[in-house]
């Protein structure tokens, strides 16, 4: 309804609508591999936010649901022959229904408590499926070669894949945004500041808090499966790499959780960064030492991340960013 | 009968919180609850709007037995809560704040319409003109209105205020005052914890006294301030004593 014409809508859509229309107007592999990167990252830090940002809860470990959806819906493409979107879709409802699982257990916790069950969690599924034979136990499954065929050959595929990716992280932008302004995102807004208070004025908090849960894990899955039929194979330890969820929190810290816009900016800036200490020779060892230190700082003194910062700085600001 | 509450009993460990506490409210009242510090008049509340499981006993809320239910679900049968240390959410705007019991309390509406009760709530309170403020940003007496406010958004049939008037100036005192009378002549029945007396005395229609988690008396203001046991229980607490025994005859309903 009145979203469309709001610019909190429209700023986080168009500048991804347009970066994607460059990157097929442009029409490079390199181009496109570092897009692709790049925009992963934006999905997944948006998909956080929502539980992060808009509920209050910190997920440390949410690289599962990027990892677990991404095997199954890898498995669903590579053993059953499905189609990539289809797979892709499923691999999101793999890690939605785990999430809808795991938040029954462990969403009662507050907290750190919280926090810490989600890295069992995490460590959980890696071991699990380092060792189920059907997901290819340690050594992972591989892209069947016949797949290609359905694309017109891997380079065709990979442009696929991008549209498909660009998409849905456009996608989760819009949902992010229509979750924060609808009645239900009101009441994980409710839920973030004051839990008891928020039941106590009728939020059903236990049942918020899943479907939260659910919306933030389902999107990861779903570019998990992608990402990993970009690279023609997964294993355990690009899927289930503890550290890449650590930086999907510096990034909707940095950004601005709670917001929009903040996860959207804070993926770019952190890649930016995270892309020059990795090149620069001085640092190259030290990226993720840097990055705790990162993290620390903005915790310290900017907690309410870059959008956040100038939502608070003037009232003009609040209503053009979200 | 709104609210019936039979032999209920809620302890913290060794802590005899509430012992067989039993007690009726009619519809359209305002009954008042008084009793010393600590003598388990925020537990009541809290047993009532499940916020606590009694070890023993029933709430019953409109002919429905609620004892237990989660706390959103009450809230959902209309019955409504203000928190005596207030817990405002901090980071969102006070209509928003607002809007949290539109929304998820009684009637359960969505933004636009909720939307539009804040609005109204708030000026019955006397904050429309911080609407758009964060709710972190309101001073203290600012911040009771609030909770008050948000309570009333739910249209709830039952209003638990708990010491709305404590740490509020004279003026602010009856500017309160007022509110909750208008509240009263929208229909709706209140169930107030105050330790103000003056206040009390002139907008119950009936008081129960807690001590220790025990029941000790109920009855009209008047009897209940007359009522030796009353008086023996406040003299464990001077000060609130002589508060009680130096009150003015109430007026006259
Ligand atoms: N969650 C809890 N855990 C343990 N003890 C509690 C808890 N809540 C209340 N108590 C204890 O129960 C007793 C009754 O507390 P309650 O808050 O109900 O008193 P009150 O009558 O509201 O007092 P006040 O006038 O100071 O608000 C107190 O001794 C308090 O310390
Ligand atoms: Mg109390």
């Amino acid at each position: 309804m009145k979203a469309w014409r709001q610019p909190g809508f429209w700023l986080p859509v168009l500048f991804i609508l347009v970066w994607g229309l460059y990157v097929l107007i442009v029409r490079q592999d390199s181009t496109r591999e570092q897009a692709f990167t790049l925009l992963m990252f934006v999905g997944l830090a948006s998909s956080l936010n929502i539980l992060l940002g808009y509920t209050g809860y910190v997920s440390f470990g949410h690289i599962v649901f990027f990892g677990l959806g991404g095997y199954s819906g890898f498995y669903f493409l590579s053993a059953h022959n499905l189609p990539l979107m289809l797979s892709a879709i499923l691999g999101g409802v793999v890690s939605a229904v785990l999430a809808g699982l795991i938040g029954l257990a462990v969403l009662r916790l507050r907290g750190a408590y919280f926090a810490l069950a989600t890295i069992g969690v995490n460590e959980a599924a890696r071991a699990f499926v380092s060792n189920f034979e059907p997901f290819g136990g340690a050594t992972g499954l591989f892209v069947n070669y016949s797949v290609y065929e359905g694309f017109g050959g891997p380079g065709p595929a990979l442009w696929r894949t991008f549209i498909y990716l660009w998409i849905t992280v456009l996608i989760i932008v819009v949902v992010s945004y229509a979750i924060k302004n609808s009645r239900f995102g009101l009441g994980l807004l409710a839920i973030r500041e004051d839990e008891d208070a928020a039941m106590v004025m009728g939020v059903q908090a236990p049942r918020a808090k899943t479907v939260a849960f659910m919306f933030s894990a389902f999107f990861p899955g779903l570019i998990g499966t992608l990402y990993f039929f970009k690279n023609g194979n997964v294993e355990p330890g690009d899927a289930f790499s503890l550290h890449m969820s650590i930086e999907m929190l510096v990034m909707v810290m940095l950004g601005g959780m709670g917001t929009v816009f903040g996860p959207v900016i804070g993926a770019v800036a952190y890649q930016g960064l995270r892309g020059f200490l990795l090149t620069n020779p001085l640092f190259k060892n030290l990226h993720l030492a840097i990055a705790g230190v990162f993290l620390l700082l903005i915790v310290l003194f900017v907690p309410a991340g870059a959008i956040g910062w100038l939502r608070e700085r003037s009232l003009k600001l609040r209503k053009v960013l979200e | 009968m709104i609210l019936e509450v039979r032999g209920v009993s809620k302890r913290f460990g060794g802590l005899q919180a509430l012992s067989d506490v039993s007690f009726t409210l009619t519809e359209g009242r305002i009954l008042g609850l008084i009793g010393p510090n600590g003598a388990g008049k925020t537990t009541l509340f809290n047993v009532i709007n499940g916020v606590y499981k009694p070890e023993v006993g029933q709430v019953i809320f409109r002919g429905e037995d609620i004892t237990g239910k989660p706390p959103y679900e009450v809230a959902q049968r209309g019955l409504a809560r203000t928190y005596q240390v207030v817990r405002p959410l901090q980071e969102l705007t006070v209509r928003e704040n607002v809007m949290v019991g539109a929304c998820f309390g009684r009637e359960k509406h969505h933004k636009g319409p909720a939307a539009g009760i804040a609005d109204e709530v708030l000026a019955l309170v006397g904050l429309a003109k911080k609407a758009d403020q964060l709710a972190g940003s309101l001073n203290v007496a600012e911040k009771k209105r609030l909770e008050m406010a948000r309570a009333l958004a739910a249209r709830p049939y039952l209003l638990l205020l708990d010491e709305v008037l404590a740490g509020l100036n004279p003026s602010e005192i009856s500017a309160m005052i007022d509110t909750v009378r208008q509240i009263r002549d929208q229909g709706i029945t209140i169930f107030m914890i105050e330790h103000v007396m003056q206040a009390l005395m002139t907008l119950s229609d009936e008081v129960i006294v807690l001590d220790y988690g025990e029941l000790i008396a109920a009855g009209t203001p008047t009897e209940v301030v007359e009522n030796p046991k009353v008086i023996e229980a406040y003299l464990g607490d001077p000060k609130i004593a002589q508060r009680l025994l130096a009150q003015e005859p109430p007026e006259p309903q």
